[in-house]
């Protein structure tokens, strides 16, 4: 999933002191699952702000919506019948969300409640940690289910860099040796000459070397 | 001979080499670094220039080696993934060649997070043994890594880096072999200061015929101080400092460690020369190039051999 964290409240306020009225809408799809934007945190936001712009004695009136997918046009349309109403729109979206309403509300400013942060797997309740940067061309069947450019801190693509020590990454004890992790599952595969293999210099192109990236499925397309 | 390098003149010729470094200055001080070379003159065989060493900016490694060709020395130009793309990589690589510097080392480099610039972005576009074979494709077969033809072709004589200390353990040798398969030529290690775990790490590499194919230099460092062998020992990630070596600091008055720390490196030396497949020894005084003199005359490795 898509994961995000939430904006200080300070950051936010600076965004909407010059709004009366305002829609805040939340995605029900990864930031819910990751319990940044989703409905649940839509509430708690819109009475933070609510309370603490009216004790610097601002009044905002902050309205609610969740959509079930914010990066959607289909999706983004139910909104047609609340923008007119309000002045701005904060969004709890991933930087996608914020985007397509930005597109399809030309008119209206939009703000982002939330920092989009990586793609990545719940480790475990309440911690999440990035799995994938999207290079394009996917090198996990190399490296035992385990990915090195997400998470070797250099990136290196042919084993452990001299600063990895008990299974630890030279950056610090909390984050794991991506290479200790990808011999290991070698191991138990029984597939150690894999590592023996030299990867060459990656192509960058697919991920994102070449540029924004776009996919166009002939079969899908309209 | 696969280029005009005296690094390989010397090792080609059966001599234990010896090489040094010199760290670039933190601003546009070409004295320091002449100051520096002067002290490693007719000592060494080539003199690592270290590429923004620890993610501090520092004078580029290009410059600082040109800087000690001209007084005489020869350069061992480093070069980290780190900072640059495989553009600029190249670029610099045969500017390098152009101006004379015939000899480098590849390497991934220290992660952002332990320098000045913790906020910069690591570029990583290849990783160490793609740099090998990069170079080596240069090199060998006169083209770019992006397939273009490349006009007099850079000979260089290619190292990288080995830590025998690091993990997991079983990885090491495997990953030397991969260097070496890469394109190395010749290997520099991490400081040895636990020199029995050395020694079974060059067993599984002599049982696989790797001294044979790359020429590893034994990385040695004089420790300056007590306060020095702790920080070494507990902060530097995937360095290996015995308690027995701290404790043999400790028990030598401050004002002998520097003298005790030189004594162990010397002491370090004449043990690795008993161990096979090494091939030569790479000093890092780091900044204090002022005892590698020392060092290598009491090692019994004065004066270099002329090739």
């Amino acid at each position: 999933m898509i994961t995000a964290e939430r904006k200080p409240l300070e950051e936010l306020i600076e965004y909407l002191k010059p709004f009366k009225r305002v829609l805040l809408v939340g995605c029900n799809e990864c930031v819910t699952v990751c319990a940044a934007g989703g409905r649940k945190e839509v509430g708690l936001l819109a009475s933070g702000l609510h309370m603490a712009m009216l004790k610097s004695g601002t009044n905002v009136e902050i309205r609610e919506h969740t959509l079930e997918r914010q990066c959607d046009p289909e999706y983004v349309n139910e909104l047609v019948s609340m923008i007119d109403g309000v002045d701005a729109v904060m969004s709890m979206a991933c930087g996608c969300g914020v985007q397509e309403i930005a597109r399809r509300f030309k008119d209206k400013p939009v703000f982002p409640a939330v920092n989009t942060k990586f793609m990545g797997a719940s480790e475990r309740q309440g911690v999440w940690s990035e799995r994938c940067q999207g290079c394009g061309d996917c090198l996990l069947g190399q490296t035992g289910g385990v990915c090195p450019i997400a998470r070797c801190a250099k990136q290196l693509m042919n084993g452990p860099c001299g600063g990895s020590t008990g299974g630890h990454c030279e950056i610090g004890d909390d984050v794991d040796c991506a290479w200790a992790l990808i011999w290991e599952r070698l191991k138990a595969l029984g597939q150690e000459e894999r590592f023996v293999e030299i990867t060459p210099a990656k192509d960058w192109r697919p991920g994102g070397g070449a540029g924004p990236r776009k996919i166009i499925r002939e079969d899908l397309a309209e | 001979m696969r280029t005009e390098s005296r690094l390989e003149k010397i090792l080609a010729a059966g001599h234990l080499a010896v090489t040094s470094e010199c760290g670039p200055p933190r601003g546009a001080l070409p004295d320091k670094v002449r100051e520096k070379g002067k002290h490693l003159e007719g000592i060494v065989d080539a003199v690592n220039v270290t590429d923004n060493q620890t993610a501090m900016v520092r004078m580029s490694s290009l410059a600082a080696s040109v800087l000690l060709k001209q007084e005489g020395l020869n350069p061992l130009f480093q070069m980290v993934t780190r900072d640059r793309n495989r553009l600029a990589m190249q670029a610099d690589i045969i500017g390098a060649y152009s101006l004379g510097i015939d000899t480098m080392l590849c390497l991934s480099g220290d992660h952002t997070k332990f320098g000045d610039h913790p906020m910069a972005m690591n570029v990583h576009d290849i990783d160490s043994i793609q740099l090998i074979q990069m170079v080596k494709g240069m090199r060998d077969e006169g083209k770019f890594q992006g397939g273009a033809e490349l006009k007099n072709p850079p000979r260089m004589f290619i190292g990288a880096a080995a830590n025998p200390f690091a993990d997991p353990f079983e990885l090491r040798v495997l990953r030397l072999a991969k260097k070496i398969a890469a394109g190395a030529d010749f290997i520099q290690t991490q400081c040895i200061f636990n020199v029995d775990k050395f020694e079974k790490w060059m067993e599984q590499v002599c049982a696989r015929g790797l001294h044979k194919k790359c020429y590893i230099l034994a990385g040695v460092t004089p420790i300056k101080s007590l306060g020095a062998a702790r920080y070494m020992k507990t902060k530097v990630p995937g360095m290996d400092v015995p308690q027995e070596i701290v404790d043999r600091m400790a028990s030598v008055p401050k004002e002998k460690q520097a003298e005790e720390g030189v004594t162990i490196c010397v002491e370090t030396i004449e043990r690795l020369k008993k161990v096979e497949g090494v091939a030569g020894f790479h000093i890092m005084a780091i900044d204090w190039e002022e005892k590698v003199k020392e060092i290598v005359e009491r090692a019994g490795l004065l004066p270099r051999p002329q090739v």
